[in-house]
């Protein structure tokens, strides 16, 4: 098969066991002849086991061994499957509320979001937490499924209900491309194949629309930034002098001769190269890692960000942010965190908690303000150096950020700058 | 215009890239984990990329279970020596010999778990603070969980319940004397994409890979190949067959297929028309649903 120039799309799949989320990947698997026999074997046995009739194509999904025995997915699972015109990754993701930390996890890199509704029951406060997620995390495209059509005898008008219920609170929210699909996971009707049961639709069916979707523009392509990881300094015969910066592109296009200023610091020079392993290039631009050299001998290291000289991100100390709590431990007010941002890792604290979103309602709590484990607040942020931000709705990469706690290490905040 | 997007492959080269450097960069004393199997000569290969023109920043580190391919380990001296790096052994024979644990018994008894000791003994030895595989998720249901940067508590073990959410490309790797990492830059990729990209970059790989006669027996569905270790069974017989192996463990529960797939092409097309997944020729994996699982669990690769 030639793939050479087929993309990578990623997306997340967020629903529980009950809207047929784990059927839908199965089915996407199967009909798409992902799975392998051994595979297919497993969950044959396993179907008949259980006493259910053919093979329950959810099992595909099955994940550890908590999991299986208690029938829900936990954590953050990634598969794979490639059809002749794209790769693509399923971040599928629990749809508790509970879960939350893994939905924005698994949206995190996401070029698009898959939401179910079960057309018998429409619109739900789960509904509504999904989409906000999805909005919240800016992910570019997302597609509402709505499944076991079915069990609503294939109603177009049932589905136009379903639409309408969605588009009335999705207005509230941020969203750029949104689609519809009336499915039946189940049967497999406008999942890779078209339905003959709702001629009705004139649309394509869900594979279709994955392997097809606009992606290039997801990535911002206006604003240079590379996030300098680490220097390369080979002192070998050939690279005495060689001092590149390693990183990967976060976005933008670099040139060489294009006229740089390193941030924080401010020193300005021109790009001299831009290396690979294969020789030097014309441009490099996002997802790429390579590395980059300069005209100039100044001092650069990790966590320093070359930019263009004519457009930069700022350079702040304090900012506001949407953030999701993801650890057990509550926030605690005015405590330091060190903060995760592109490769640069200050000391942070949370000056203030503005207000908690009820990510069902989506109302605003300014009363109370203690921020427990998958909630969401707007915050204000203070650092002990100059981070260099952009707002994430412009960059997913320079615009987010992570806290993580001193005395634990563990990761307990994910962040989008305002 | 140009196209200002890179093709699937070229982007699972770059994060790999970016991972790499990230273990480079957050921490003191990490290793490569390399088995001479293609996913961690991949690995290798991307490391090469990621540091260029330095050199590999990375010792390497073997797990040798006295159960290998000759070719594996002639393989490893080979590109070692071409890398200039160097390179740990940890020996399961040793932790044998000194009675560090004790070898299976019976008619399926293989090394793998033996591994486990060996492996986090080594780390330990070494201060190593991050380990980096070849592991990835679309092997084995319990790989599909498994993050970049993956935490060890200091007894080595994997909290599958407790592990730290990874979100965009940011990567925690902050942790405390004692524990260690495991990074695994290969995770997003596929048993297709592996082949698929050998192919385009022309890497060398152990003969193995390719298809070649040899004598076998028919074990367990696959064609186990004839070594020192091999006790045959009432009613086995040897067979000289045109084989190749999909993935490299020990000599003794690594099944070969049939195949005449002796290019990197005919492979790349081989592996894209498999129906069985490529751990499906493991004895080790057949053990029961969550093999994998729970030797991960235990510090296993």
């Amino acid at each position: 098969m030639e793939l050479d120039n087929n993309q990578l799309l990623r997306f997340t799949t967020a629903g529980s066991v009950d809207d047929g989320k784990s059927t839908l990947i199965g089915r996407l698997l199967y009909d798409s002849k992902s799975i392998f026999e051994d595979q297919l074997a497993a969950v044959e046995t396993t179907s008949k086991r259980k006493g259910h009739d053919g093979v329950d194509l959810a099992l595909f999904t099955d994940g550890l061994k908590d999991e299986r025995e208690q029938g829900i997915t936990i954590d953050v699972a990634y598969r794979y499957f490639t059809t002749p015109k794209r790769k693509f990754i399923i971040a599928d993701t629990p749809g508790h509320i509970q879960y939350t930390r893994n939905m924005v996890t698994g949206a995190s890199t996401a070029n698009a979001a898959l939401i179910l509704i079960d057309a018998r029951h429409g619109v739900i406060e789960q509904t509504k937490r999904h989409a906000f997620i999805a909005s919240l995390l800016q992910i570019p495209h997302l597609i509402v499924c709505i499944n076991k059509m079915d069990l609503v005898e294939f109603s177009e008008e049932r589905y136009n209900e379903i639409i309408s219920q969605f588009e009335e609170f999705s207005s509230k929210l941020y969203v750029k491309d949104v689609r519809f699909l009336p499915i039946s996971a189940l049967l497999g009707d406008n999942v890779v194949n078209r339905s003959e049961n709702m001629k009705w639709y004139q649309g394509a069916p869900l594979l279709h629309t994955l392997e097809t979707m606009h992606i290039s523009s997801d990535i911002n392509k206006i604003d240079a930034r590379f996030p300098v990881q680490t220097v390369l300094r080979p002192q070998r015969e050939g690279f005495i002098d060689y001092r590149g910066y390693a990183g990967r592109v976060a976005s933008g296009i670099f040139r060489p001769n294009d006229e740089v200023t390193v941030m924080p610091s401010g020193f300005t020079s021109k790009i001299k190269s831009i290396d690979t392993d294969k020789g030097e290039l014309a441009e490099a631009f996002a997802p790429m890692s390579v590395s980059i050299t300069l005209e100039d001998d100044i001092d650069v290291s990790r966590g320093d960000m070359i930019v263009k000289t004519a457009n930069k991100p700022e350079a702040s100390q304090e900012f506001t942010a949407m953030i999701c709590w993801l650890h057990n431990d509550a926030a605690k007010p005015r405590a330091k965190y060190t903060i995760l941002h592109t490769s640069n890792e200050p000391k942070a604290m949370i000056k203030e908690v503005l207000y908690k979103i009820d990510i069902n309602t989506y109302g605003r709590d300014e009363e109370n303000k203690d921020l427990k484990m998958n909630e969401i607040a707007k915050v204000k942020v203070k650092t002990t150096r100059p981070v260099m931000i952009d707002e994430y709705r412009d960059n997913r990469i320079t615009g987010s950020f992570t806290l993580v706690d001193d005395a634990t290490h563990e990761t307990v905040a994910a962040g989008m700058i305002v | 215009m140009s196209k200002y997007y890179l093709n699937y492959l070229d982007e699972l080269e770059s994060e790999a890239i970016y991972i790499l450097r990230e273990v480079w960069a957050q921490f003191e004393n990490p290793v490569i984990l390399f088995s001479g199997g293609k996913d961690s000569i991949l690995v290798t290969h991307l490391a090469k990329k990621a540091f260029y023109p330095s050199k590999i920043p990375f010792p390497f580190m073997h797990v040798d279970t006295g159960h290998n391919f000759p070719e594996t380990i002639q393989f490893r001296d080979d590109l070692i020596k071409d890398l200039d790096a160097q390179l740990i052994v940890g020996s399961v024979q040793e932790a044998i010999d000194t009675g560090r644990v004790a070898e299976e018994k019976g008619k399926s008894a293989t090394r793998n778990s033996l591994q486990i000791t060996t492996l986090l003994d080594a780390i330990e030895n070494n201060k190593v603070d991050c380990a980096i595989g070849g592991g990835r998720r679309d092997e084995e249901k319990a790989r599909a969980k498994e993050r970049f940067f993956s935490h060890r508590d200091d007894f080595g073990q994997w909290d599958p319940k407790n592990q730290r959410p990874e979100l965009w490309n940011i990567l925690n790797g902050k942790h405390f004397e004692g524990e260690h990492f495991r990074a695994f830059p290969i995770s997003n990729w596929t048993e297709m994409d592996v082949w698929n990209y050998i192919k385009k970059e022309n890497i060398a790989i152990p003969s193995l890979y390719y298809a070649h006669d040899r004598e076998v027996v028919w074990r367990n569905d696959s064609w186990i190949p004839v070594s020192d270790f091999l006790k045959l069974e009432d009613g086995e017989k040897v067979e000289t067959k045109k084989i190749r192996f999909r993935t490299l463990g020990d000599i003794t529960i690594t099944g070969g297929i049939e195949s005449d797939a002796d290019t990197l092409e005919k492979i790349a097309m081989e592996v894209s028309a498999m129906k069985k997944t490529e751990r499906g020729d493991r004895t080790d994996d057949k053990r029961s649903e969550s093999s994998m699982e729970d030797r991960k669990r235990q510090g296993y690769f």
